[in-house]
């Protein structure tokens, strides 16, 4: 199954055993989601609930958000995050505040899935990465599936939840192919994976970077270093046990991330793990993440701005020490 | 001598020609786009005009250098019809150094500074409140000449559209807006989307003076065009033109065309704007058959020369990645 036939299972899923279940967003039904995800989907359930929405992202979002208060339990697809910007109100200032603002009296059940990332050479508007933003709000809970069983399993778990919350599937994942995936079967979103086992380092890292650093792993057991490769899976809340866990043990920690350094995601786990685990570390954290720069369009400039699995190689070997003076990665 | 001939001898051979001309060079320019784009040369998102020729030409007569221009993602007619040099643009869909914004943007993200055209802006909608912001400026600081913004009918789903509508008719701004009608936001239909599909009723509403005029007749598009630039250039506030017109290809390069069938499509192409054109003109006596093949072939050959120069052309070094992020780094 690919990840994005697994999206597709995950919300038949959703659509067939509950009557409250609709997805909404722009394409998702006619042309079967800019993504394929919901290929066939308006045929079986009909466009009351696969859902066309005009291109007016801060109003579906806002209507989702209604929706949910109003008992229904909406899947609203937003394209891609760029354009989720469009939405930032909404989602920002009503479906996380309300829980709280309003005496703990209200709650906004709502899922919102969209597609993040960069590296597929459409430029600086269309590549961004902003689930740190996100992940900076209370109220809201914000997951990245980078497996295609977690693709289909997180879709479920999200429609549990009382509370808003984002999935964010990375762009580059969707024609990835992951073997067959149980059916109903939720998956616990507290909890970070670790998907390599390993001894001398800790790579942190999450959707499709997660199999960057799984590459890099490969290429650090081949020099005779052992990685441990933890895929964060759920952004907030993070899951400081699992992280924590593992870089005590291996006493050194790498962070990748899409998004830029200055002031992101990487910079807030870098600081749990020096909060949590300051004494247990042998070295500064590393961290390995896109260049500051809006993302360029041509091939070369795409690559050398985004994090690669040589920079990985090259940030856990400077990290141990027992790296040939390699540079850390970029500013 | 039907009504159509009449036109044509009113307006002159040596101009009607030129207006042929004109679409054509759009439409083989981008038939080699595509051609780079299967052979791998061009990447990411390559949003296509075929279709749409008349649109841009008829309205380029009516704007003159000293206007401003602004346009979306659908832009090489726009940057082609405003004077950038085949070259350039043809050099930026392949990401090289020589390219209009060094290659950096690509086929969304033409832009330049000298001739007035300012984008090349990719998320929908967002090029109509910084229309707004030039014609601001055009008006309190006296300059000449107006600003002209094009958008698709899916940008008239979204809210800027109609801030930006108010705004210009409330402040009376120096702007002319030209809606490119080809009734599909990417696989949403115009009426799965709005509950008045009568787009010019819109920008009425708003206070300024519409009009609609058939988008594949060049002739017709330039006259409304020319109409609606001098009742702005008078300084009588905001116009509005809404051209009907069909893009005859898929949104961006592929797409399997779910949401539309093949007999809607065939009877548009049917009314090929290049087609109807030059047979009214060959039907008014003012063109043969010989000269039509050798205007074509002359076009292949101007057009042929840039895509060899784009090829050829060297990429911008990845020592620049950095350059221009901030002003006093120009690259
Ligand atoms: C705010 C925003 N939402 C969604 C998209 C994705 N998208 C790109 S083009 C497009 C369709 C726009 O249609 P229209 O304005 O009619 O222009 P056309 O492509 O038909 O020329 C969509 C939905 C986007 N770029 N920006
Ligand atoms: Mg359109």
């Amino acid at each position: 199954m690919k990840y994005r036939e697994a999206v597709r299972a995950g919300l038949r899923e959703a659509l067939r055993s509950d009557p409250r279940v609709f997805l909404m967003g722009e394409d998702v039904g006619r042309y079967g989601g800019s993504y394929a995800c919901s290929l066939g989907l308006l045929e079986e359930f009909g466009p009351e609930r696969i859902r066309d929405t005009p291109l007016s992202e801060s109003a579906f979002v806002g209507a989702g958000i209604g929706a949910a208060l109003g008992g229904m339990k909406p899947i609203v697809e937003v394209m891609t995050v760029n354009f989720s910007l469009l939405a930032l109100d909404p989602i920002v200032n009503v479906a996380a505040t309300i829980r709280h603002m309003s005496g703990g009296q209200f709650g906004v059940p709502l899922v919102i899935r969209m597609a993040t990332g960069a590296g597929r050479q459409v430029a600086a508007q269309h590549s961004h990465s902003f689930e740190g933003w996100y992940a900076h709000v209370p109220g809201l809970k914000v997951v990245s599936p980078s497996t295609v069983a977690d693709a289909r399993g997180m879709l479920l778990a999200a429609l549990r939840e009382a509370d808003p919350t984002i999935i964010f599937e990375h762009a580059a994942l969707y024609p990835m192919e992951g073997g067959p995936v149980p059916d109903n079967m939720a998956v616990d979103l507290s909890r970070a994976a670790v998907r390599r086992a390993g001894k001398d380092a800790t790579i942190l890292a999450f959707g499709a970077n997660l199999w960057k650093a799984l590459s890099a792993a490969e290429e650090l057991a081949r020099e005779g270093v052992e990685a441990e490769v933890v895929d964060l899976r759920v952004l907030r809340p993070l899951d400081d046990d699992t992280i924590l866990s593992s870089v005590r043990k291996t006493r050194h920690a790498v962070v990748v991330d899409e998004a830029w350094r200055s002031f992101g995601f990487s910079a807030e786990l870098s600081a749990r793990i020096m909060e949590g685990a300051f004494r247990d570390l042998a070295a500064p954290v590393a961290r390995v993440c896109s260049a500051e720069v809006p993302i360029p369009y041509p091939k070369h400039l795409e690559d050398a701005a985004l994090p690669q699995p040589g920079a990985i190689v090259a940030a856990v070997l400077a990290t141990i020490g027992s790296g040939t003076a390699i540079a850390h990665g970029r500013v | 001598m039907t009504p159509a001939e009449e036109d044509l001898k009113a307006v002159g051979r040596e101009h009607a020609l030129d207006l042929l001309r004109r679409m054509m060079r759009i439409r083989i320019f981008e038939r080699k786009s595509a051609e780079l784009y299967s052979a791998g040369k061009i990447r990411g998102f390559l949003h296509l005009y075929d279709g749409e020729e008349a649109v841009a030409v008829g309205a380029f007569q009516a704007i003159v250098p000293e206007d401003a221009v602004v346009a979306n993602y659908r832009e090489h007619a726009h940057a082609i019809e405003r004077g950038v040099p085949l070259n350039s643009v043809m050099a930026e869909l392949l990401g090289k150094a020589a390219g209009t914004s060094r290659g950096r943007g690509g086929s969304m993200h033409l832009f330049d500074a000298a001739r007035g055209f300012y984008g090349g802006f990719a998320i929908v909608a967002e090029g109509l409140p910084v229309a707004v912001g030039l014609a601001l400026a055009r008006k309190m600081s006296g300059k000449p000449g107006i600003v002209t913004c094009f958008f698709g009918d899916g940008a008239t789903d979204e809210g800027e559209f109609h801030e930006a509508m108010n705004l210009a008719a409330l402040w009376k701004l120096p702007l002319l807006f030209l809606c490119e009608n080809n009734l599909y936001a990417m696989g949403t239909a115009l009426s799965r989307r709005q509950a008045q599909t009568d787009i010019a009723l819109k920008a009425r509403g708003y206070g300024m003076p519409a009009l609609s005029v058939d988008g594949q007749d060049v002739l017709a598009a330039e006259a409304a065009a020319r109409r609606a630039a001098l009742a702005v250039r008078r300084g009588e506030g905001p116009c509005f033109v809404e051209f009907r017109t069909y893009r005859f290809r898929a949104h961006s390069m592929y797409d399997p065309q779910l949401y539309r069938g093949r007999e809607e499509v065939e009877s548009w192409r049917a009314r090929d704007p290049i087609t109807l054109f030059a047979e009214s003109l060959s039907r008014a006596g003012l063109l043969g058959d010989a000269e039509r093949q050798a205007m074509e072939r002359e076009i292949e050959l101007e057009i042929e020369k840039a895509a060899c120069f784009a090829d050829g052309a060297p990429v911008e070094p990845e020592e620049d990645l950095l350059k221009d992020v901030a002003a006093g780094e120009a690259g």
